[in-house]
């Protein structure tokens, strides 16, 4: 699996005209997968989430087609993330630089790239995405599955219910703020990560200035890394 | 009592103003069941299922005359029988009409994600709209007193309608229709709250019910149905009753504080990333080598 535990040189990563393989396909299509399903969710979840918002619902079909796909596409959001975690949980794992990468988050956003520390494959921060929509998913599953069979959940086990609802807008919010910040930093903010999750391919000044540990490791060093 | 014309005073999930918020003198209605005379004939139960035009709905033995553990979205009215020891070993054989309450302030309404399926008319009767329900269940969350229930063919919640289309008539609902001891009474709250009143003091005076008393809790602003009580101290006795139901916290903070904290976050969130883009745009702008490739 050449997309996969990248150490060393790895040339058949290299695509003409100066560019690496940085998404596969499977991690494409997984991606979009996960991101279909959960804006699917966010949108539906937004007008079951406030009266100012439930219009969402009556042009995605209205509000009942809504309550009925939304556990559903929940599913399929869950098992996207599951798959998630067996391509990726490995190489999201805390390292050194990433405690540095956090202190020098302040060059980040006024995006002083060049004083950031040499990040792996992926930065801090997008570690911090991947964990935070790993456990976030996890916590939606548990508590959307007591919504969506709200009725058997006997009276004496309502307490179930109580955590459920607060839990499962509570987290579906802290994702939502994530996915907003993943957003504007893949469409808008680094140019050429869209890209990325589109055709696979980033350009190797890309792979050098944000991922350096990365690019070295594919790269190798070669009078190009230097 | 007056006919009454049913306009909306509460409407659940709605983001505008209510359509008859304070624009009718109507009156609040009550169900006055005073469990004391209650003989547990279920006579209510009957008329309820026959005026509602509900299927049958089949009995559950369970040691008990209870017709079944709970109601159901076809059987909303339910007598439950509690065979409370006392404390000398007598046996009280406790009865009650167990029903929506009609709370003046509903849990079920406050839930509900869904624009107008669920309503309280001018009157005070809470009630569902089927045709605007998309059965999510959150009422069934929401409520103190564990009475929305789900049809799982129709996806949609029922219960006791206080029979609106009786009393919209100027007609006693069909339970009190039908009751055979006259345990239970139907006018306005306040007959009802004077005439539970007078009888439960009559219980403390003459029947020696020291701790007789009137249920109208106040955590959910009051009910629009009251019992009177032998022992209005322990209300769980009753099939139980909750001696102090209000809309649970989980539901209230989910409603309010999550609710507004959320909204200003993520419309914070939009306002900042916009303004972050307006003040250092895309990364890398600069970088010739960048500029090259990531112009596509």
């Amino acid at each position: 699996m050449k997309e996969r535990g990248m150490v060393g040189y790895h040339p058949e990563q290299l695509i003409p005209h100066d560019h690496i393989l940085r998404y596969s396909f499977k991690e494409r299509l997984n991606h979009w997968i996960a991101a279909g399903s959960f804006i699917y969710l966010m949108l539906t979840g937004l007008a079951f989430w406030s009266p100012w918002l439930f219009w969402i619902a009556v042009i995605l079909g209205g509000a009942e087609l809504s309550r009925m796909l939304h556990p559903w596409l929940g599913l399929v959001f869950f098992c996207a993330v599951c798959y998630m975690f067996m391509l990726w949980s490995s190489q999201m794992k805390a390292e050194p630089v990433d405690a540095e990468w956090w202190k020098s988050l302040h060059h980040y956003i006024k995006n002083e790239d060049d004083k950031m520390p040499p990040a792996g494959r992926y930065n801090a921060g997008q570690k911090l995405l991947f964990w935070s929509f790993f456990y976030g998913g996890i916590l939606l599953l548990a508590s959307g599955l007591v919504l969506w069979f709200t009725e058997y959940i006997p009276w004496n086990l309502r307490w179930l219910r109580y955590i459920s609802v607060v839990v499962h807008a509570g987290t579906a919010l802290l994702l939502i703020g994530n996915l907003m910040i993943h957003i504007y930093m893949g469409v808008f903010a680094e140019r050429g990560a869209f890209g990325s999750v589109i055709r696979g391919d980033v350009s190797l000044a890309f792979a050098k200035r944000y991922h350096p540990g990365w690019y070295k490791e594919i790269v190798g060093e070669t009078e190009r890394s230097k | 009592m007056s006919q009454a014309t049913l306009r909306i005073q509460k409407m659940s999930a709605h983001s505008g103003t209510i359509p008859g918020e304070g624009t009718q003198r109507e009156f609040t209605v009550c169900k006055l069941v005073d469990t004391t005379t209650c003989i547990g004939c279920k006579a209510c139960e009957v008329a309820c299922v026959e005026w509602n035009d509900m299927p049958f709905s089949p009995t559950v033995f369970g040691n008990t005359y209870q017709t079944m553990p709970e109601t159901r979205w076809n059987y909303w009215n339910l007598i439950l029988f509690n065979e409370h020891e006392r404390e000398d070993g007598s046996l009280q054989w406790l009865m009650r009409k167990h029903q929506c309450m009609h709370c003046a302030e509903p849990g079920c309404l406050e839930a509900c994600p869904s624009d107008g399926a669920i309503v309280q008319y001018t009157n005070g009767v809470v009630d569902f709209q089927q045709d605007h329900c998309i059965g999510c269940g959150y009422c069934i969350t929401g409520c103190p007193f564990n009475i929305p229930k789900l049809n799982s063919v129709t996806k949609r919640v029922y219960k006791c309608s206080l029979c609106t289309d009786r009393v919209s008539e100027g007609l006693e609902p069909a339970c009190i229709k039908s009751c055979p001891t006259g345990c239970l009474h139907f006018g306005s709250k306040d007959d009802m709250k004077e005439l539970a009143e007078i009888r439960a003091k009559q219980l403390r005076d003459h029947y020696g019910y020291d701790k007789a008393g009137v249920y109208d809790p106040p955590g959910v602003g009051g009910t629009g149905v009251i019992y009177v009580l032998h022992d209005a101290t322990q209300p769980e006795l009753y099939g139980g009753l909750p001696s102090n139901p209000s809309i649970p916290l989980a539901v209230k903070f989910w409603k309010h504080p999550l609710k507004w904290l959320g909204n200003l976050a993520m419309l914070g969130g939009l306002v900042g990333l916009f303004a972050h883009y307006l003040k250092y745009g895309p990364k890398a702008r600069e970088e010739s080598d960048l500029a090259k490739r990531e112009g596509e």
